[in-house]
């Protein structure tokens, strides 16, 4: 009676929860409030009406149900909910595997000790530089980097997972060295995003905050960030049958976003409503939701401008940063630009983008004093 | 062969998937999967239900095996599961403690 399996078994368990139409992983936002005010963040931190702990016992017990086994517990800043830990518990009786993602600034021995007695798999904590100055004024929270590397200190002494977060911007693109050092220094792991997202309402301004091209392909190159640089800035080959027919990303196939409201969106960064679990159960949205069934129908070929892209294999595309330009099968521009830094070969939607302008310059031709008179009667 | 109970450790996280268990050890977030039998005696595994009452009750009569043979590779399993610490195992009853969970 041999019965442990254990080699490539994430692989293995979302292929055929993917088979089964199972939710394995899934993100619960129990707060947009924050005690930091990050100048990147894509949230509105006001209040509106957030679940109250029993709807969340109870949205908790019905993901159980559904097969959730992955919940990430995030915001916002989840410290500020004052029943954080009821929940949690909670969470951690239905048995799921628990990641949590925080600022860390409420965070000291005390807490760090009853997250290790409650089993925690990690907790992820944003660190934007090693340097006081850069980091505070990204959160605008002034003492926010030490109280977070305290945080961290207490959670390494309790025996945590730990994962320091950083997004790379215009105003930390020199510190990412120095925030690896620091998390080699605290023997924690390090992530570096270099994606600054629109707001969830659709405000793009804070998109100005992104890294430029030359920046982003620097990191590229970075060896201690990439490994193998040649490798990893190579075009990857075209692609199968089998990848065009691939589903493009994990959202709305065994992964979802439920917010702080109860409404239930296919990804944290793909703002399709498909439901609301304090309407609905959660299984029911997840299995018969229209939206949620649409997203689930897109193969790779199925997109508009990606399948005859040179990037197609290798591309980070983001469906929802898809959406939020306009159309969910669409390309996303961001990783278009991600794709250009990495390998210096243009994706098939910036080609297209070029030959739109280029047909604009013709409309330009029209002599400029025809224009002025047109746009002033608009005024 | 002394009498054996066994009870889940409420420090991994569990969920089932198509009649199997992923279970995720607390220790070391490793990841397992248990087969069908050991499914079997992961969801009885009370602590206070002996392991042979499990396999007489639970296994036998679901996978037509000898009891005896059955009840060797039960401890077998049991064992290795608790060298992981999925699984609790003692020679008397296990209590259950106030935070333990039940899986789906």
């Amino acid at each position: 009676m041999s019965g442990l399996h254990q080699d490539g078994l994430l692989q293995q368990m979302t292929a055929k929860a993917l088979r089964l139409n199972v939710p394995l992983n899934v993100q619960l936002d129990l707060t947009y409030r924050c005690n930091e005010k990050c100048v990147h963040c894509y949230l509105d931190h006001h209040d509106h009406g957030e679940m109250t702990t029993a709807e969340i016992k109870h949205l908790l017990s019905e993901m159980a149900e559904a097969g959730v086994f992955i919940l990430t517990l995030s915001g916002g800043e989840i410290f500020l909910r004052k029943d954080f830990f009821e929940i949690l518990e909670h969470a951690r009786r239905l048995m799921f595997c628990v990641k949590l993602k925080t600022n860390a600034v409420l965070i000291r021995e005390s807490e760090a000790a009853k997250l290790r007695d409650l089993d925690i798999e990690s907790i992820q904590i944003s660190i934007y530089s090693h340097r006081p100055e850069v980091h505070d004024a990204i959160t605008l929270l002034p003492g926010s980097l030490k109280r977070s590397v305290d945080a961290i200190r207490f959670l390494k002494s309790q025996g945590l997972r730990v994962i320091m977060a950083n997004v790379l911007m215009t105003a930390n693109m020199g510190d990412y060295p120095g925030v690896r050092a620091l998390a080699e220094e605290l023997g924690v792991e390090c992530t570096l995003d270099p994606t600054v997202t629109p707001m969830m309402d659709g405000d793009r301004s804070i998109l100005k905050l992104n890294v430029d091209r030359d920046s982003l392909r620097q990191v590229f190159r970075d060896e201690s960030m990439v490994g193998d640089a040649e490798e990893f800035c190579a075009i990857a080959a075209a692609p199968g049958e089998d990848e065009l027919d691939a589903t493009p990303c994990s959202a709305g196939h065994t992964a979802c976003y439920v917010s702080p409201y109860g409404d239930l969106f296919p990804c944290v960064q793909f703002p399709l409503p498909t439901g609301n679990v304090r309407r609905e159960r959660f299984v029911d949205i997840w299995r018969h939701s229209s939206a949620m069934n649409e997203v689930r129908s897109i193969r790779i070929k199925d997109l508009t401008t990606c399948p005859s892209c040179p990037h197609v294999s290798s591309c980070t595309r983001c469906p929802g940063l898809a959406y939020m330009e306009g159309n969910m099968r669409g390309p996303s521009s961001q990783d278009c630009e991600k794709s250009f830094a990495r390998t210096g070969v243009p994706s098939a939607n910036m080609l297209a983008k070029a030959r739109r302008a280029a047909n604009l310059v013709q409309i330009r031709a029209v002599p400029a004093r025809a224009a002025v008179p047109q746009a002033g009667a608009m005024a | 062969m002394s009498m054996l109970y066994v009870a889940r450790n409420p420090r991994v996280a569990a969920r089932g998937l198509d009649g199997e268990m992923m279970i995720m050890s607390g220790r070391d977030s490793t990841l397992f999967t248990l087969n069908k039998t050991a499914t079997i005696l992961w969801q009885n595994a009370d602590g206070t239900t002996p392991l042979s009452e499990i396999v007489e009750r639970r296994i036998c009569s679901e996978f037509e095996v000898e009891p005896a043979e059955a009840l060797q590779d039960a401890e077998t399993l049991a064992r290795e599961l608790a060298s992981h610490e999925i699984l609790q195992i003692s020679e008397h009853p296990i209590p259950r403690p106030a935070s333990a969970g039940e899986s789906h």
